[in-house]
């Protein structure tokens, strides 16, 4: 019979995927800064889309939560103070655990239940008790909502995860229960564009969009598939062999996210921020504080004292090219249009 | 089909049985484009006699639901049990063995995007009905193929995570019989045991797979991949511990001479393709790959390439260049929008929303679930009533299952691409497209676009909701030549029709100035292209299609207004044709036709 839901421990290594610059980089941005806003990422079919999330999944550090809460709240954080069974224990000195970053898969065909959660059948079926289940909602409480085929996703399950994600908090009222928890996560997204479009709500909800495309240069897909078939034959040798390359990356994001706090932008990158998103017309605030999120978190990522000019420029198109006003009669795409008002703005 | 060719053709089909065999899970599995009938039964049964003993064989059925796909809760046995017990579904039953899709081309995305999932992860997950469970899948999957027409093909998302595209629609029985296959189930036990052993690829292997997969058009890199699983397996089952060039050679004539969009363009004179009639052929993914690599430098040959590139040639289905310059999609899609096969039943149930509380009228179906925890927290004070150890529903526990049956509409746009105004229809019409894709999210609305010129019509966007796919389709438009109004009215209202069927509602947007000069033959002459056109646009009265005729004629004439009134349509004239103005109109009569 089935097991209960973990998380595999067999994923491809991150750092064992060729190429692939910008989604690599967008992912290791939003595990910099989970308030970035979610990933993104559009691609052809067979580029990886997924074995890079999953990968990522791999090398988080564990984080610490206060023991046996069912949302692993955050033992140091008031504002997460949950609701439901759990809420008792979150005293000042409540015991607590290291638990591995949570990365959830929402399958295909997942029902609302178990997103959010619901009675607990079993519990009120056996004992006549009514307890909270909590749903892929909870679960996902400080890491990541993983959604393959976003596209293919029920709208009403989309409608839902947007309220959620927006609010940070999971308001559950069905079958006489009546709970709130926290349920903030980073939502990951993948899907192929030429098989449904998303909506713009939707796309505007995450931080960073990717683009991936499959490599052109035919030493790079040498590489893939050597490296790809290596795996399949023997995963837990690859797994070792790049497990030193891993734990580096893995140490980059733990001292980029200590380093975060006192990186400042200045006047000026304020300044050109703001003039870049007002001159290729992203809407709204959103596109401006995704930059600078994305830049100082780029600049930690780097070790860079600072934020800078370049790491506008290296964050702008991954930040900008899904909120740029649709113009239907425009035949060049996003990127084209966000380098060409970069090019404008800094290289004049 | 001369008996060589055959023989040949029923030997590779028998080779990628046994290989299948050997590893199932690393290879993904099969497409047989065969109808059903001995050949196929017959492929099945060697198949099948080759896989290990006690390996699970599962049909999914085409319409296949959730829960009994992925899995779900198991209603006898919670009842009896007093708690929730899982029940596996089709995936997770295969595990270890194969699942066979019959009808493959005709599967819907959604089921598609599931075997997907299955496949890549080996594992199905499941959070369904209460249960948050995993359950092993490693299977290899038989997608039986019975498209009649060239374009009607499993969707390609699948078709590419299966090793081997077999066509065994040309092999004569007597063929299939008169082999018997004893030796191999022998020959593949041994093989599957020493899989294992088969040292990693050489270089030379790898560069020679990859380079033949690109110099061949295919972008994806799972094609040099399973050409490479396929490599290792024939290794396997010819008792070696490397790859050898032979084995590459004849895995990349299984895997990627099928799939192959191009040929290498400085080998090409030599070529002697072998007659396969109608072999799998993929979607090219620009409009004119043979073009695209004609600049491209001449590929560098070492010896495991050249010898791999020649059973690709080998393979090449005869008419591969012509075919490779047609959009293999977009008519994949049209044949699919027009083929007999492709009525979708109108029992569809639409999108599930959850449940509510209600009676069980007939039609209703009941949510057990949700049913069950409604029930649940009252099973104390029930039970005092009644028999202890059982669970006690009333009706005011009902939960009734919500679907959502999304009127969905579908604006089909058939323009005239005639003349010397052309190329100003096309281009305000192709806004037109993007401008009502680009709004159109929340109502998930779909535009096609027809083209008729010269002798005939063309769908040159087949239905869709991707405005990605919508720009790269029309990037480029013919136009100029005769008016074969009759056949752009016939190939749009076909697609109306079909469209009808999958529970769509159509809208008719017609632009063009009316004046037919090419008749339903061709042939030109005004008289009878005008007869020919008004018969046509009856037929669209008839069927009751929501229409509406745009006329771009400088100076509007009677006849327009004649042949609207044939067709029931609205008569809108517009002599200075503009996207926005004709987005305007659409959405106004989409909204009224509501």
């Amino acid at each position: 019979m089935g097991v209960r839901t973990r998380r595999m421990r067999t994923a491809y290594p991150f750092s064992a995927i060729v190429g692939q610059d910008e989604m690599k980089l967008a992912l290791l941005i939003a595990a910099t800064d989970p308030g970035i806003g979610g990933v993104m990422v559009f691609g052809d079919r067979g580029t990886g889309k997924s074995t890079a999330v999953r990968a990522l999944a791999a090398l988080l550090p564990p984080i610490e939560a206060v023991k046996g809460c069912m949302f692993h709240c955050d033992p140091r954080s008031d504002a997460g103070r949950c609701a439901g069974d759990c809420g008792r224990n979150h005293k000042q000195d409540a015991p607590t655990e290291w638990i591995p970053t949570p990365v959830v898969d929402l399958p295909l065909g997942a029902t609302e239940d178990r997103v959010v959660g619901a009675l607990d059948l079993e519990r009120a079926l056996t004992r006549g008790e009514k307890h909270f289940e909590p749903g892929l909602l909870a679960r996902a409480h400080r890491g990541f909502l993983y959604i393959d085929e976003v596209n293919l996703l029920e709208d009403y399950l989309v409608d839902l995860l947007l309220d959620v994600a927006a609010s940070g908090e999971n308001v559950v009222e069905r079958e006489g229960l009546s709970v709130r928890h926290p349920a903030r996560f980073v939502l990951i997204g993948s899907g192929n564009p030429e098989e449904g479009e998303l909506r713009p709500q939707l796309l505007d909800r995450f931080g960073l969009s990717v683009e991936v495309r499959t490599p052109s240069v035919l030493a790079d897909r040498i590489e893939v598939v050597r490296r790809r078939d290596a795996y399949d034959r023997d995963p837990e040798q690859f797994i070792a062999h790049w497990a030193k390359a891993d734990e580096g990356v893995r140490d980059q994001v733990l001292a980029a996210r200590r380093a975060l706090s006192a990186l400042h932008a200045s006047d000026e990158v304020l300044e050109s921020a703001s003039r870049l998103c007002m001159s290729i017309g992203a809407d709204g605030l959103r596109g401006e504080l995704t930059i600078l999120r994305a830049a100082r978190a780029l600049a930690a990522l780097r070790g860079d004292p600072a934020i800078a000019e370049q790491h506008m420029r290296d964050v702008a198109p991954m930040a900008l090219r899904h909120r740029l006003r649709r113009n239907p009669l425009d035949q060049s795409g996003s990127t084209v249009r966000i380098e060409r008002a970069m090019a404008e703005q800094f290289d004049a | 089909m001369s008996l060589d060719a055959e023989s040949a053709a029923w030997a590779d089909a028998r080779l990628a049985a046994a290989l299948f065999a050997i590893d199932p899970v690393g290879l993904g599995g099969v497409v047989v484009r065969c109808g059903p009938g001995p050949v196929r039964d017959r492929w099945l049964s060697n198949t099948r006699a080759l896989l290990p003993p006690g390996a699970p064989v599962r049909r999914i059925p085409l319409r296949v639901e959730d829960d009994r796909l992925l899995g779900g809760l198991d209603l006898p046995a919670s009842l009896a049990a007093g708690r929730p017990v899982a029940q596996k579904g089709l995936l997770a039953e295969s595990d270890g063995g194969v699942a066979i899709l019959p009808m493959a081309e005709r599967i819907e995305p959604p089921v598609a995007a599931r075997l997907n999932a299955a496949l890549d992860q080996g594992e199905v997950s499941l959070e369904r009905d209460g249960l948050a469970l995993r359950f092993p899948a490693r299977i290899g999957l038989i997608a039986f193929d019975e498209g009649c027409s060239r374009e009607e093909r499993p969707p390609e998302a699948l078709s590419e995570r299966l090793a081997f595209l077999l066509d065994l629609n040309d092999v004569a029985m007597a063929m299939a019989a008169a082999r018997t296959d004893d030796g191999d189930a022998a020959a593949v036990i041994s093989a599957r045991e020493r899989l294992g052993t088969v040292a990693p690829a050489d270089t030379d292997v790898v560069e020679a797979v990859c380079s033949a997969a690109e110099a061949f058009g295919l972008g994806s890199l799972r094609a040099p991949l399973l050409t490479l699983r396929a490599a290792r397996a024939h290794a396997a089952l010819h008792g070696r511990a490397e790859i050898t060039g032979e084995d590459a050679a004849a895995a990349s004539r299984l895997v990627l001479g099928p799939r192959a969009l191009t040929a290498p363009v400085d080998t090409q004179a030599d070529t002697t393709p072998s007659r396969r009639n109608d072999s799998e052929e993929q979607a090219p993914d620009s409009a004119d790959p043979a073009a695209d690599r004609a600049d491209q430098e001449p590929i560098q040959m070492p010896s495991v390439t050249e010898l791999v590139v020649k059973a690709v040639q080998a393979a090449l289905p005869d008419d591969l260049l012509a075919r490779a310059n047609v959009d293999g999609q977009i008519r994949a899609q049209a044949a699919r929008a027009r083929g007999s096969g492709a009525v979708v039943k109108s029992a569809r149930r639409g999108r599930p929303v959850g449940s509510r509380p209600g009676a069980l009228r007939s039609g209703a179906r009941l949510n057990l679930v949700d049913t069950l925890r409604a029930a649940a927290p009252w099973q104390r004070v029930r039970a005092e009533a009644a028999d202890p150890g059982r669970i006690l529903v009333r009706p005011s526990d009902f939960r009734v299952r919500r679907f959502v049956q999304r009127a969905q509409s579908t604006t089909i746009f058939a323009v005239d691409a005639s003349g010397s105004t052309a190329f100003q229809r096309l281009s305000e019409a192709k806004g037109a497209v993007e401008l009502l894709l680009a709004k159109a999210y929340v109502s998930r609305a779909r535009v096609a676009l027809v083209a008729f010129r010269g002798d005939g019509a063309e769908i040159l966007l087949p239905p869709t909701r991707s405005l990605t796919r919508a720009k790269n389709r029309l990037a480029d438009l013919p136009g100029g030549g005769g008016t074969p109004l009759a056949a752009g009215v016939e190939v749009a209202l076909d697609l109306a029709l079909a469209e009808q069927a999958k529970d769509h509602t159509p809208l008719l947007v017609f632009l063009t100035d009316g004046r037919a000069n090419i008749g339903r033959d061709g042939a030109p002459g005004r008289a009878a292209a005008d007869a020919d056109a008004m018969a046509a646009a009856r037929k669209v009265g008839e069927a009751g299609v929501s229409a509406v005729f745009v006329d771009t004629s400088a100076r509007p004439a009677p006849d327009g207004d004649r042949f609207a009134r044939a067709m029931g349509a609205a008569y809108a004239p517009l002599p200075y044709v503009d996207a926005h103005a004709m987005f305007g109109l659409v959405a106004e009569l989409s909204a009224s036709a509501r």
